[in-house]
């Protein structure tokens, strides 16, 4: 366990040795500064019976820079340790390759709150300002926060296996960008493609991250993306796993 | 499966040796990195591990430091299978690979925590621990820097304290000099050295004059077999090259050759000619001396003797001779 913390420090920190988590940082908070910014606009277009919360998580605004930020985060994790060579003081330690796996990620999934911890604030500020509420009841704020860690944890679990694919970030990043996109897209398929077969539809509803923010951030909390995403995770570090493996064993 | 494999459970590795290696093969594919390695090293020895670039050092030490499995084959280090009890192996080695991998965004001190942590240093050793091989390695000048701002040197110093910092029992170095300038190749020797009072070494080099300053014992690899393995002054002593002696003299008379092939102590003779002098390279048995008959052979049929030189053979005349293409 302690070996695991000491791994689980060091990948956190990593993204703050290099200038990345601070752009990273900087550009996130500014275009989901600017979503939250088109959020309330909406609001101020005539009586409405949403709330901030609902309005800030389900616009376009919100969605783009969503899914951009995986790839950056998960690029380095493995990528890195393969281009520097690092890879092999790291496998050489006394530590399993579990411990290794489940640092790296649970070191992106850290960083991903750290991102998402200031967006807290942009709620206090609209309540002290308008005084107003930004949301009816705090369900909405503990929906919106839990569906975001929950498609976070399945994206950056894609972005893991990804970088542990290639030594080069680049690679790495490409590889993500494009499966992580797919997953988010599929989503939207029966709405692009005007599906009105009700099962066709249904199915869809299940992976669509856009509807269960939909759901989620009024407050409604449903067990079936829980379920869904966490064992898609767990799929994703079993491959993470296999990969990390195959690459020690076939270096 | 391999026939050798099934009884793996079955052998008792002797707990007095530090490394163990029996019928050790890598394969990758296409080719053959090592083939049936079989060596011991015991407790407090300092081995050079020698041979040409590819002769398959590298894969061997990766092997015994549990960073890749052998084909077939098995290894112990201080009686814990590096396959089957990877992780106490593990815990007995302080590995430098080669190149010395670093975290190049980390500050020197900061990284020697990291992994003196990793390696399961308690807590409340670890500042005394990290401090201790700062100054070991003479880096408390640049504890605090970054370790892509280092030159070489002391990135290699970095990687030697990185290796050290768990006070393992067994150190494999890969490679510690590659890349250095004399005077930091020097200084790195001389920490080797040192540390080797206590502790059991594996170095891989292919710098020949580094292991006769610090190794108790060499083992020679070529094309991934082992071709000897003894002390270096064994292997000179031992070896066909043991030695030779140059013989220039303009002479008369044609039988000469012969006659000093019928020394005692002289193994072969090669002639040539420069001008209207002969050239003779003798090549001599291990411990022969035969200077002086040479000498009275000479006298006895006025040759007229222009230059006489023995020359020693070096561990260089050795090794060429172990890994030469077609020895």
């Amino acid at each position: 366990m302690k070996t695991f913390f000491t791994l689980l420090g060091r990948e956190v920190k990593s993204y703050f040795y290099s200038p990345i988590a601070y752009v990273v940082l900087f550009y996130f908070l500014l275009l989901i500064g600017h979503a939250f910014y088109y959020g309330v606009s909406i609001l101020n277009r005539g009586p409405t019976e949403i709330t901030v919360v609902e309005a800030f998580f389900n616009t376009v605004f919100f969605w783009f820079p969503f899914v951009l930020i995986f790839p950056l985060i998960t690029m380095r994790t493995y990528s890195e340790e393969f281009r520097m060579g690092t890879f092999e003081p790291l496998t050489t330690a006394p530590v399993t390759d579990w411990q290794v796996v489940l640092a790296k990620y649970f070191g992106a999934v850290t960083f991903y709150i750290i991102l998402w911890a200031p967006t807290f604030s942009y709620f206090a500020i609209f309540q002290l300002v308008t005084r107003h509420l930004a949301a009816y009841a705090n369900g909405a704020y503990f929906g919106s926060y839990l569906l975001l860690l929950l498609v976070g944890m399945f994206y950056i679990s894609i972005g893991c296996v990804a970088s542990a694919l290639t030594s080069d970030q680049i690679n790495a990043a490409v590889i993500s960008f494009s499966a992580i996109t797919v997953c988010f897209f599929a989503g939207l398929l029966s709405f692009v493609m005007m599906v009105t077969d009700p099962t066709l539809k249904n199915l869809n509803s299940y992976i669509s991250t856009v509807e269960h923010m939909a759901d989620f951030s009024r407050g409604l909390i449903d067990s079936r993306p829980i379920v869904w995403y966490l064992s898609m995770t767990v799929l994703m570090l079993m491959i993470n796993f296999q990969v990390f493996q195959y690459r020690k064993w076939k270096s | 499966m391999d026939p050798r494999d099934t009884d793996r459970a079955l052998k008792v590795p002797t707990v007095a040796s530090m490394i163990k290696v029996e019928n050790l093969t890598k394969r990758f594919a296409g080719f053959t990195a090592i083939k049936n390695l079989n060596f011991e090293v015991a407790k407090g020895e300092v081995v050079g591990f020698l041979g040409p670039n590819g002769a398959g050092k590298t894969t061997t030490m990766r092997i015994l430091t549990g960073y890749m499995p052998a084909t077939s084959g098995s290894a112990w280090i201080a009686g814990f299978d590096v396959f089957g009890q990877s992780l106490e192996a593990r815990k007995r080695i302080g590995y430098l690979p080669e190149n010395t991998p670093l975290y190049h965004d980390m500050r020197v001190n900061e990284y020697l925590r990291y992994r003196a942590s990793l390696k399961g240093v308690e807590h409340r050793r670890l500042k005394e621990r990290v401090s201790d091989v700062i100054e070991l390695c003479a880096l408390k000048e640049k504890e605090r820097a970054i370790i892509g701002t280092l030159s070489k040197g002391q990135r290699q110093r970095v990687g030697l304290a990185d290796a050290l910092v768990h006070d393992p029992d067994l150190l494999i170095l890969d490679e510690p000099t590659i890349g250095l300038d004399p005077n930091q190749i020097r200084s790195v020797r001389e920490l080797i050295k040192n540390l080797a009072n206590k502790r059991t070494v594996l170095i891989s080099t292919h710098i020949l004059p580094e292991v006769e300053i610090m190794c108790s014992r060499v083992i020679v690899i070529h094309q991934g077999e082992i071709r000897a393995s003894d002390t270096a002054e064994n292997l000179l002593k031992n070896h066909r090259a043991a030695g030779n002696l140059r013989l220039e003299a303009k002479i008369n008379g044609a039988a000469a050759r012969d006659s000093l092939l019928a020394l005692p102590g002289v193994k072969d003779v090669t002639e040539e000619m420069d001008g209207d002098i002969s050239i003779f390279n003798l090549r001599l048995e291990a411990n022969a001396d035969p200077a002086e008959e040479v000498m009275s052979l000479a006298v006895r049929n006025h040759w007229r003797v222009r230059e006489m030189t023995r020359r020693r053979a070096t561990l260089e005349d050795v090794f060429v001779e172990l890994t030469h293409a077609d020895a």
